[in-house]
Formats: C-alpha cells, structure tokens, sequence
C-alpha cells in the first residue's frame, strides 16, 4: 500500500539542546500514529515538525511518491493544534474560505456549510469568532482543518477544551479521516485513543 | 496558457487571498490604521503650529513633509506581522501556505496602506501649509507614489524581523532608520524639485534610483524571509 507519509530520521535542537531524535515513520491510508510522552517531552514540537511549521534539525519528510526537496505539502495536511489560533474578527465561514483560496483551492467547491453544519456550528457561521466560546472554537479547528480533505489529519491534544459532545464529534471525525487517510495524534493521555498502528514515545526516546 | 502563466496564477491567488484576509481584519480592527492616521494627524499640527504662519524655505516643508511620513509609517506598518503574533495566528498562515505567499500577500497591503495614507497625509500637508505649492505635479506625485512602495518594502521586512523579537516597538524605527536614510534623500529632494519646478527629466537619475531600490528591496526580502519566517 503507497505511504501517505514517510518521516526519515527526524531530530530537533532548540539552542543545542535535543528534544528529539531519531524519529522515523511512515503512514498509509488507514493508519494511526500515536504520540505520546509528558508535558514537555517534546510532543507538540514533533507535531509542529510533522506539520512544516517548525524546520527540523536533521531528517526528512516523503508525502506520497513526492521525493522533491523544498515541496509544500500544505494541501495534504490538516491540523489542530492548541497553539494554532483563528481570526477572531473573521467570521466562522470566512475563516474557512480564507484556509482554501490561500491554498489556490476554489471555496465554492468544498461544503463549507456542511462542515460547519456537522460541527455544530451552522447557527454562527457569520459570527465573528470573537463571540465564540472555547470549545466553539476548539469545533471550528476541526472544521478548518478537514475542509480542504487532508489524507494527512494532525490532532495535537484532540479533546481538550471539549464538551462530552464536543468528544464523540471528534471520534466520529477521525473515525472519518481514518477511512480515508492518516491521522497523527499526540496526547499524554493514551487512552483517548482507541486504536493506533504505530506509538512514539517520547519519554523514552531522548 | 503557458506553464509560466499557470504557475504565476497559481502564485497570485494565494497572495491577493491574504491582501483580502488583511484589508478585512484592518477595516474591522483597524489596527494599524488608527495608528497611522493618529500620527499623520498629530506630527502635521505640531508641523503647523512651528512652522505654519512664517515663511519656510520649500527645502524645509520637503524635508518636513517625509518626517511625518516616516514616523507616521514606523507607527503603524510593523502591525502587519506583529499581530498575527500576538493573535497566535503566525503559525496557522505559516501551516496555510509558502513564506512567500506571506511576504508578497504582506508587501502588497503595506504598498496599498502606505499609498492611501501618504495621499492623505499630502492632503493635508498641503491644506494646512498654504506655503507648500508643487509647480510639478506629476513628478510630486510619482515621487510618493514610489516612494510610498520603497517605504512599504523595506518597512515589510523589517515588521516580519521585530515581530519575532521581544521587544518590537522601539526596534522597528532603529532597524528602519538606516535602510531608509538613502530612500528618504532622494525623496526629499525630489519634493523639493517639483516644488521648484523641475521636470521629470531632470529627475530620471532618483526614479532609476528609486526603482532599483525597490527592486533590491524585494529581491532580498524574498531570500531572507523564509528563514525569518520559520523557526
């Protein structure tokens, strides 16, 4: 089965100081990376290498058969993440188109309302986000991270800020994504997740 | 459409996505607009109320007129990428698209600040300084139309390089000042020309000067902004 993702050898150094290293993977359709490791251990800043945000020290990402060196892999990827902010004086909806015209994708082509719709959201999409309660927030990262159909979904901390609601939307969603692609969780609480294939930990790696 | 047509498209959606994205959030929040026309506002009164009134050499209302133009953009155009930090946005646009989708989105919202605040600011300028007359008009207002473009590039840069730093404020006028001191001269003196009188043929040397600054500005700004930008 062709790899929707393959990690080479990760590490990374803030200051010279290791937080992580020799972290190799790969990902096919179906599969689960689970991340885990305490607080601090690191898990946030792989999820961040994962997602291109941060450069890693040493190591290299294959998305698919893409082999290119420098390719942006911003349309395979969706991510949530505590430290991944929205635009606050955007509406919900604006919010979402503004994830897909950035990446030269046509909005009128993706179900803009029916995401929202499914993520409990519909009643506010011409809110601007800064009326929204956290855990309405939390919702609408989901939604801005599925709406361009990522074969690669990164759920960093996935349930925090979430109703008991909120929770079994967010099993649903990666029931969903699980079909469909690879999904990447990080957590120091394991027994969020049910299954997974593959386990990183953190704790035990530096 | 050729293959090079196609990938500039490609290119240019994203980049105008974020101009529409910044002009939006601006007209809502209006961060660095508020900042720009307080200080336009307030450096032309205090102009006004020294000099206004006497007779002032035009060198002086040329030179004066780009001093409330720089301090008026110092104020108001390092917003750009520090509030994407404080907002906590920088790493949702850094996951969202290529640094130099950023950069060119950037450049593009300081250029078209900078212009509209620069017209205003000349308005004005001229409304309360009845000394001030540009004989060329042409020649004046090509004068701010790339000068306001030499301002935004460089001040683009140099609000995505503050904006990692922990102290913004104060660091963007002291990293601004130098890279624009040989913008600024030219300007000045070019106010100064069409105050006089002068054609725009007798300016060619400071527009070949002006675009090339422009030019190196954005040029260099495209190298350095992705190791800016990440990490």
């Amino acid at each position: 089965m062709e790899k929707l993702i393959t990690a080479i050898d990760l590490k990374k150094e803030f200051n010279r100081r290791v937080i992580f290293q020799r972290i190799s993977f790969s990902l096919a359709v179906g599969e689960t990376l689970l991340i885990t490791g305490k607080n601090g251990s690191g898990k946030s800043t792989l999820m961040k290498v994962i997602a291109h945000v941060l450069t890693p020290t040493h190591g290299t990402f294959i998305f698919g058969g893409d082999t290119s060196e420098g390719s942006y892999p911003h349309s395979r990827l969706g991510f949530v993440s505590p430290y991944l902010n929205l635009y606050d004086e955007l509406s919900a909806r604006e919010n979402l188109i503004f994830a897909l015209s950035i990446r030269g994708l046509d909005h009128q082509r993706f179900p803009i309302d029916e995401l929202l719709d499914r993520t409990g959201l519909a009643r506010f999409k011409n809110s601007p986000l800064r009326v929204f309660s956290s855990g309405m927030k939390q919702r609408l990262k989901y939604a801005f991270a599925l709406i361009h159909n990522p074969s690669i979904l990164l759920l960093d901390e996935p349930m925090s800020n979430l109703d008991s609601e909120g929770k079994d939307l967010v099993r649903q969603l990666m029931a969903a994504q699980s079909e469909r692609g690879a999904l990447i969780i990080a957590t120091n609480d394991a027994n969020e997740v049910e299954e997974y294939t593959t386990m990183v930990n953190l704790d035990v790696r530096v | 459409m050729s293959e090079s047509e196609s990938r500039l498209k490609k290119f240019l959606k994203p980049v105008l996505t974020v101009l529409i994205k910044d002009l939006r959030s601006e007209l809502r929040t209006r961060y660095a607009m508020s900042a720009l026309l307080m200080f336009i506002i307030s450096t032309i009164s205090i102009v006004v109320f020294s000099i206004g009134g006497g007779t002032t050499r035009i060198d002086v209302l040329s030179g004066m007129l780009w001093v409330v133009i720089f301090f008026s953009s110092m104020s108001g155009l390092s917003r750009t990428f520090v509030t994407e930090e404080e907002r906590g946005t920088s790493m949702t646009l850094q996951l969202l698209a290529p640094p130099g989708v950023i950069l060119f989105g950037k450049l593009l919202f300081n250029t078209l600040l900078t212009i509209s605040m620069n017209i205003l600011a000349v308005g004005l300028y001229g409304f309360l300084l009845s000394e001030f007359i540009i004989k060329t008009t042409g020649l004046f207002w090509l004068t701010v139309l790339l000068g306001s473009i030499g301002l935004a590039s460089s001040a683009t840069i140099i609000a995505a390089i503050i904006a990692k730093a922990n102290t913004k404020g104060p660091l963007f006028p002291v990293l601004a000042l130098p890279l624009l001191l040989p913008l600024l001269v030219v300007v000045i003196d070019m106010t100064r020309l069409s105050a006089e009188g002068g054609t725009i043929t007798e300016a060619l040397g400071e527009f070949q000067f002006l675009i090339a600054y422009i030019v190196v500005n954005v040029t260099a700004s495209s190298m350095l902004f992705g190791y800016i930008w990440k990490d």
